[in-house]
Order: C-alpha cells, then structure tokens, then sequence
C-alpha cells in the first residue's frame, strides 16, 4: 500500500473521511483547523457534510442532532474550544450518542497559547462536564496513529454509544510523516434502532438527557457505569518499549512517548536499562501493566507536558507498591531527551 | 351526526401537565393539528428545549430529541443537515431562545436553516419559578426584578421576532397569541406557513406564541389572558413580521 507524506491534522480529517464520517462540525481554532479545512473539500466530495458552526457550543450540539439522526458525526477543537463543548459531551453521554471529537491540545489555561501541550489530560479523562461519566479517550503519538485511532474512534463510539475524545496536541497535529491508510476493518455493528429518523411506520422514538426522578436517574447511572465497566475490561490499549528488565519505568502518552523512545535509546548506549509503557488509551487506563511494569523495575518515572496530570491515574496503578516520580514541562514547552535521561540517572543515583 | 371536532391524531391521549391558563397546550394541540393536515407525522422530528416547553414530547406523537438548554436550534440544525428531507422543529419558551440560546437562533435564521422554530413567549422563566426573562415587559415585576424591569436597570425587553427578520436567511416570522378564537386561527396559519416555508426549501422559520403564565404572574387564568392583550400584545405587536416572497399562502 502507498505510503502518503502527510501533516497530522490533514491525515487526521483523511482518516475521518474514510471511516464514514457523515457530517463534521466545528469551529476554527489552532493548532487544529487544517482539520475543518480538509474536510470542507473532501466531505461535499463524497455527498457528506461539512458545516462551520457560530461557535464551539453550536457545533457540539449539531454533533449532538447528526448522531441522534443515526449518521456518524465528529467535531474538532483545541483547548479552549474543547471546554467550550463540555456541555455538550455531557448531554452526548446521557443520550447515549456516539460522537467524534478532537483535541490537539495546546497550552493553558485560559488562552494560553497555541504550543503543544498535554494539559487537557484531566478535561478529557476526568470527566470535563457535569454529572457522573467517562468519555473514552485515544492518545495517539504519530500521523500513522492518528489515522488509525480516527477509524477505532468511529467504531468505538458507535460500538457503546459514547463520544470518544481523540487527545493529541499541536505537534502531531502539525508534524508531517508517512502514512499508510489502510482499509478500516471492524466487526459489523447493530443497526442504529435507536435513531429518530421520523417514526414512519414505526412507533414514535425519543431521545432524552434528563431523568426527573431519583430513583430513574440512579438506575440510568449505573448501566452508563456498567458499560463503562465493560470498556476498561475489553478497550485497553497500551505500548511497551525497551528493556524486559528496566531498573526504571517510564510513562508518557502521545508526543512524549516519542521523546521516552529516545530516552530509553539513548539510556541503553549507557548501560541503563528503561521500559516504557505508553497509554494508547488513556480512559481506560492501562493499570495493570503498569502495575507489573512498575513493580518489575521499582520505580517509575512519569512524564507529561503539563504540571502533573497523568501521575495522579500512574500512582493509583502502583498504588504504592514502588516510587513514582514527575517531570513535567508546561505552557508549550516540550522535554528534552537530555534532561529526561538527566533526571532518570539523579533518581537511580538516590 | 357530523363530527366537528376531535383529536388530532398526533396529539397522544395524554393529559396536558402544564398549569392551569397556560396556553403550552393550546400550542402544542396546534402544531398537533397541523402535522396532521399536512400528512407529515411520519417524517417530523422534534428537538426540545429546557423549561416547562420541554414536555412536548410527552404530548406530541412524533419523534424527538431532547437537549439543552437553548441549544435546540444548533441539534435542529444537525438532525437537519443529517435528513435534509424531514420536517424538524425546535419548541422553545424565551429564556431558552432569547437569552442562552441567542447565538444559535440567530445563526440559524443568518444560515436561512430549514427548519422551523415555535417560540413560546410568556415573559418570564417559568418552570425555574417566575425570574426575569430578556422578553419580560417595563414595569412587570418578576422574583429578579422586584421593582419592576426598568430601562435604566434591566435595559429593554428583547424583540427577537423583528431581530431575526433582519437577518436574508429567514424567509417567514410571525407573531402570534392564542387568547381568542380568532387570534387561534390565525396563528394555527402562521404554523403552517412556517412549516410550508420550511418544506419548500425556502430558509429559517419562526412562529412567536404570546402565552400567559398565571402561575408566575400571579393571576387567575382570566386576569393573565387580559393582561396579555393589554401589555404584552403592545410591546410585542401580533402579525406576520417577515414573509419573503414566494412563501407559500394558506388560507
């Protein structure tokens, strides 16, 4: 198959198209709108949709109408745009409505800046919006995984009716590498009995987001955690790297996983010995592996670019069975090989 | 014996929970009447807002999506561009269309969307307990405006029928009340313009229905129909704002 030289973010809308994306909505903000600019060529060109709407709010909500029509819908954002559309993903998940949206995240808080970042972590996997819910979240780290998570993201959102969040940042939404796109293989899905397409010969359908009663509401909560349960047993996707006896563990997702790559390499040429899990999926998140990882080196070193996000889900994985330690850089600046291999060796010397 | 008078058919045989001189389900009996004149129950999807207007889809059968708060023309337009050949509607009180919802009314009626908007103007907030609504009159008082709404505090009441008429996508605005027999067959024909307007492909529609709220005026049913066609029929004048050329005529 034909290798294509491509930027993230095009291979990205690329991907969505190919997966049978019906409609895309969204609104410009970088690190990310050659998204929406890919798409307003390519989607008319299959007979789809593309819409550029008023604001973050109005696209997550026409999301919200497209996926509750049945048509495979997907919106785009960073940072500030993401927070913008909590409301909406909240209201996804209690409609039980599968959706695509895309975070290149950038630096915050606030407006921040438009450099690379990881400090959406907490946005994205704690929840974001109102109420009691998880959203699955895909943490890619190269153009190649933006394409193929971009096709996972479509299955598994459709497969338990939930908006899954793809994470990634400016960098792998600016980068250009080859890429390979395949065919998108899943197993067939259920029909989408549940849409509302008008009743025609059917008996009426309506979707609802609210439960006025307590009793309701709880009952409805715990088959939203049921299913939830259900994707930390069979949605776990994680990468391991390096050496089978590491006298230390690395954890980093996405952008920085790719710098961990480097670290682990560079640690070898002088005789020390680092593993690195990656998280592909960062709710559910891969806590067993990390587990055994951590306590086969006995200590653990995550990285992330942001203050200290991620740690708080790799502590509750050791659930202090060894140390875990943090190095972080924030605001768009990213970490070094260097200083990463620096501040693994300060930690072996202790 | 010649029936006259029944049921119509979409309307479900359901008893309306709306308070007592609420004119919710004198609109909602209407669009009911019209869906069914126009043969299109099959295809007509309904998206809902929040306040009282969101139990529609307990009343109306027909399919329907429920979402937030002001944002129904936004999941409107979505169902819309997802099955560009069914009817969709958003049913929508004044806190919800008017104040949080502002943004995506208007884009819809700039975009001339396809789709139909019934806007129930009853001057407050009232399933949240009678506050201050942005179409709230000078001089009524509400629980967040106790002293009356005046210019100087609260600025003015908002006229989002003539705002909207302004705008080259929306092709038909009316406005409507529902106090007397007359005043109920012509706003029945502003629905169904709105929703031939929307059939012919001709842009964005919007029925204004100027409802009473005894509860939350504190008035008996009777009082709060007088006080709608003294005040609120003089800030919010009835007639067809907006027809383009072109939409389609009933008669």
């Amino acid at each position: 198959m034909k290798k294509i030289l491509m930027k993230g973010n095009d291979a990205i809308a690329e991907a969505a198209v190919r997966a049978g994306c019906d409609l895309y909505f969204g609104y410009p903000i970088t690190p990310q709108t050659e998204i929406g600019e890919y798409l307003s060529k390519r989607l008319p060109e299959e007979g789809k949709v593309f819409l550029q709407a008023e604001s973050e709010v109005a696209a997550i909500y026409m999301v919200y109408g497209a996926a509750a029509a049945g048509k495979r819908a997907m919106t785009s954002s960073s940072g500030p745009g993401i927070s913008l559309k909590q409301e909406g993903i909240s209201y996804l998940v209690s409609a039980e409505l599968p959706a695509v949206i895309v975070n290149m995240s950038r630096g915050g808080p606030g407006l921040g800046n438009i450099q690379p970042s990881q400090s959406d972590y907490f946005q994205a996997v704690k929840g974001g919006g109102h109420g009691d819910y998880k959203v699955i979240v895909l943490a890619p780290s190269s153009v190649q995984e933006l394409v193929d998570l971009t096709y996972l993201a479509f299955y598994l959102a459709d497969k338990y009716r939930n908006p899954v969040i793809m994470l990634g940042d400016g960098m792998l939404g600016q980068m250009m590498e080859p890429v390979i796109f395949t065919e998108p293989q899943y197993p067939a899905l259920p029909p989408k009995d549940w849409a509302i397409t008008g009743k025609n010969d059917r008996e009426r359908k309506f979707i609802l987001c609210f439960d006025l009663t307590a009793s309701g509401l709880e009952k409805f909560n715990i088959h939203l955690f049921e299913k939830f349960h259900q994707i930390e047993q069979e949605e776990v996707r994680y990468e391991v790297f390096g050496d089978d006896a590491p006298e230390l563990l690395l954890v980093g997702f996405g952008t920085v996983a790719r710098i961990l790559k480097s670290v682990v390499r560079e640690a070898k040429k002088i005789g020390v010995r680092l593993a690195l899990v990656r998280p592909i999926t960062l709710f559910p998140f891969p806590v067993s592996i990390i587990h055994e990882m951590a306590v086969r080196a006995g200590c653990v070193l995550d990285v992330e670019m942001n203050m200290g996000q991620m740690v708080e889900d790799v502590k509750l994985a050791v659930n202090g069975a060894v140390p875990v330690h943090f190095y972080g850089r924030s605001g768009g600046m990213i970490p070094s090989v260097e200083t990463t291999l620096q501040t693994v060796r300060e930690i072996l010397e202790k | 014996m010649q029936t006259v008078f029944e049921r119509p058919k979409t309307l479900l045989e359901q008893h309306f929970t709306y308070c007592p001189g609420c004119h919710h389900g004198l609109a909602q009996r209407l669009i009911a009447e019209v869906i069914d004149e126009l043969d299109i129950a099959d295809r007509t999807i309904g998206v809902g807002p929040v306040g009282c207007s969101v139990y529609i889809y307990e009343f109306l059968d027909i399919d329907f999506i429920m979402g937030a708060h002001g944002r129904a023309p936004a999941t409107a337009t979505g169902v819309k561009r997802a099955l560009p050949d069914r009817v969709v509607f958003s049913y929508q009180g004044d806190g919800d269309i008017a104040a949080i919802g502002t943004a995506e009314i208007v884009h819809a009626a700039v975009r001339g969307e396809c789709i139909s908007a019934f806007f129930v103007n009853n001057a407050t907030y009232g399933m949240t307990g009678g506050q201050m609504a942005p179409t709230t009159i000078l001089g009524q008082k509400t629980v967040t405006s106790p002293r009356g709404r005046a210019i100087e505090r609260e600025g003015y009441p908002f006229k989002l029928g003539e705002m909207l008429a302004v705008t080259d996508g929306s092709a038909y605005i009316a406005r409507v009340a529902l106090t007397k027999p007359q005043l109920i067959k012509k706003a029945k024909q502003s629905i169904k313009r709105a929703f031939l307007t929307q059939q012919a492909k001709m842009g964005f529609s919007l029925v204004e229905i100027l409802s009473p709220c005894p509860t939350n005026w504190g008035m008996s049913p009777l009082e709060a129909v007088q006080w709608l066609e003294k005040n609120l029929m003089t800030t919010f004048p009835l007639g067809e704002i907006k027809v383009k050329e072109g939409v389609p005529n009933v008669h």
